[in-house]
């Protein structure tokens, strides 16, 4: 008896009850397509954090007072900030740009925005922290040197202070001074809560002049000249700044040193590890519905055969060897548990090209190999166990069977 | 001269263990030849099931010899069974037991299907046996869509439609009213007139009257086995 008629036999078994195939197929569809949906969720979510580190730029650090009300000996100075673009000492800095920064109220023809942060810096400024100007140019070296008031506004500035308007060269008032805009961020994703696009970035020296005063600097944003050399970067500022601060080596513990250095890339590890923690949480979460998919497999396969135990019997009393039977069942469970999970594949690519909880899913390919893999293993196991108890009863027992 | 069909010695089935061992064949001889057809007669519990359960390779024997067709079944594996059953018996149950949901011509096709017949040849042959048992207009009905007599003759095409050296019936007539009682009867009478050996069970007399050979088995054992004149159907209800 060839294979081919095998397979017709196993066919016209499943065309036979055709609800219980349909539904012992939807519940190995959930379940294949709710692991490679939940784990793809976990990593698209994974990967969107990632990628918004990763827009701060990660060959930089940013150096940070930790001194409590600004004493003049433990303050950032632009001093210091010019004492780190050290050929000799940190050889492995590109550039250093000092920041201030402070909330700062804009006001354009009787339209008032308030800023939560509006930077002074240097030009070298947004290429190392990955702030390209979309319209109009950035503020030149020779601007920050002759401290003209111009400013680059944010694209939330802009939207807020000229609705339908071309913001460039018009004069914006911040603090009682007039500031030139020359130019508008691109739009930037924003990390957390805070809108990223809700800034105005102009020259260190007007910023000083007008809003903040000449104190200590907020911060220093150093670019290494390469990702890979971050840490050397961060070695060769960190040697510098305990000069520089007179940081004693046998003062007490190293937990008051006056500065702190924020490292992007170290940040990216840390996300990345508890999105990595996330995942595997959505996937164990997703493994039980499998596993809850795959007793409901395991259930109806038991009771369609153990209900066709009977058939078993006629058929085994017309002359049809065990292997034969097996083999006919065998298909049956394959064709519904392949399908079923071709099905759930098919049903997580579709839906993981929607956006879930604002999420964008990115399906992991071992996660399809894995659910497929295991309903595809339950479904035969606990269709051709029974089947092949089935086979090997005597038919007068079989037929019997209640 | 042939090998007898069926050649049955000193065939003992017990049930049960200790207490509860129930001997329900206590040593049966039974020879049958070619052509003959023979009727096994017995009230409920006289052993007469679990002797054809053993005939048709069903069930084994606890001991004794069982020689089909010159074949000594009681010493087959399974895979040689599985073939014996498929092409030396034609099993006739009670109960029926069609495949649901199947047509009557896939059923009749089911044995030869085992045997490796080709799909032409095989619906060739199951509309051949449909024709014999009068159903050959009825060929595309599944089970749940005929009347038991007209179920019981698709399972009569199905037993012969292998040409089987032997058609064993168990109580086909148990679960059928006179007139498909008489339908059925009418094709075992048939298909002894063109020569087919028939063995069939039953209780009730005027299906026993029928055959060429009577046997009755009392407690397990056979106690009478005689010729008879088989009275002929009498047309009261031709099908």
């Amino acid at each position: 008896m060839s294979f081919y008629e095998v397979v017709r036999f196993a066919l016209r078994g499943l065309s036979a009850n055709k609800l219980r195939s349909a539904l012992t197929m939807l519940g190995i569809l959930i379940g294949v397509a709710a692991v490679i949906l939940l784990v793809a969720v976990g990593n698209g979510s994974a990967k969107a954090i990632s990628d918004r580190i990763e827009a701060l730029g990660t060959n930089t650090i940013t150096v940070l007072s930790s001194g409590r009300g600004g004493s003049t000996s433990t303050a950032l100075t632009p001093e210091i900030a010019d004492a780190l673009a050290d050929p000799v000492l940190a050889p492995d800095v590109a550039s250093v740009s000092p920041v201030v920064s402070s909330s700062a109220t804009l006001t354009y023809e009787g339209t008032d925005h308030d800023v939560s942060s509006f930077v002074g810096t240097t030009p070298g400024w947004f290429a190392a922290s990955n702030t390209p100007v979309g319209t109009g140019a950035a503020f030149t070296a020779d601007d920050e040197a002759q401290g003209r008031r111009v400013v680059v506004l944010g694209q939330t500035v802009a939207e807020e202070l000229f609705p339908g308007v071309d913001p460039l060269d018009k004069q914006v008032t911040v603090g009682g001074a007039l500031f030139t805009v020359v130019g508008v961020l691109q739009q930037k994703s924003s990390t957390g809560f805070q809108d990223s696009n809700d800034t105005a970035v102009a020259p260190m020296s007007a910023v000083r002049q007008v809003l903040t005063g000449y104190g200590s600097l907020n911060s220093i944003l150093v670019e290494a000249t390469d990702p890979g050399k971050v840490d050397a970067v961060q070695s060769e500022v960190s040697t510098i700044l305990d000069q520089r601060l007179e940081v004693s080596a046998t003062g007490a513990a190293s937990t008051s040193t006056p500065y702190r250095i924020q490292n992007a890339s170290q940040l990216l590890a840390t996300q990345t590890e508890t999105a990595g923690t996330f995942t595997t949480l959505l996937g164990a979460v997703a493994a039980i519905s499998l596993l809850v998919g795959g007793i409901g497999i395991t259930n109806i396969m038991l009771v369609t055969v153990t209900e066709r135990t009977r058939e078993i019997g006629i058929r085994k009393a017309l002359g049809a060897p065990r292997r034969v039977i097996l083999t006919q069942f065998l298909i049956e469970a394959t064709l519904l548990s392949v399908l079923g999970g071709a099905l759930g594949v098919a049903a997580a690519l579709i839906g993981s090209s929607f956006e879930i909880v604002g999420v964008k899913p990115v399906i992991v390919p071992s996660s399809v190999g894995l659910a497929l893999g295991v309903s595809i293993a339950i479904g035969l196991f606990f269709g051709g166990l029974p089947a092949s108890r089935a086979a090997r009863l005597r038919p007068i027992d079989a037929l019997r069977y209640e | 001269m042939t090998a007898p069909v069926l050649d049955v010695r000193e065939l003992k089935k017990i049930y049960g263990t200790g207490e509860a061992t129930v001997h329900a064949l206590r040593g049966v001889n039974l020879v049958v030849e070619r052509g003959d057809y023979v009727a096994i007669m017995g009230s409920s519990g006289s052993g007469k099931s679990t002797l054809m359960n053993i005939l048709g390779a069903l069930d084994v024997p606890t001991s004794g010899q069982y020689l089909l067709d010159g074949v000594d079944v009681s010493r087959l594996a399974d895979r040689q069974l599985a073939l014996a059953r498929n092409r030396l018996i034609g099993f006739i149950f009670q109960a029926f037991n069609l495949i649901p949901r199947t047509t009557a011509v896939a059923n009749v096709e089911l044995p030869l299907a085992y045997a490796g017949v080709k799909p032409r040849e095989r619906r060739r042959r199951a509309m051949a046996a449909l024709e014999v048992v009068g159903l050959a207009d009825r060929a595309k009905h599944e089970p749940n869509q005929l009347s038991g007599g007209q179920q019981q003759r698709v399972a009569v095409a199905r037993a012969l439609v292998t040409e089987p050296a032997l058609l064993l019936a168990d109580e086909p007539t148990g679960n059928l009213d006179t007139r498909s009682t008489d339908d059925v009867l009418t094709v075992f009478d048939q298909l002894s007139a063109a020569g087919r050996t028939i063995v069939l069970i039953t209780h009730e007399p005027e299906v026993g009257d029928r055959a060429k050979r009577l046997i009755r088995l009392v407690d397990g054992s056979i106690v009478t086995d005689q010729r008879q004149a088989p009275v002929l159907a009498t047309g009261r209800h031709q099908a």
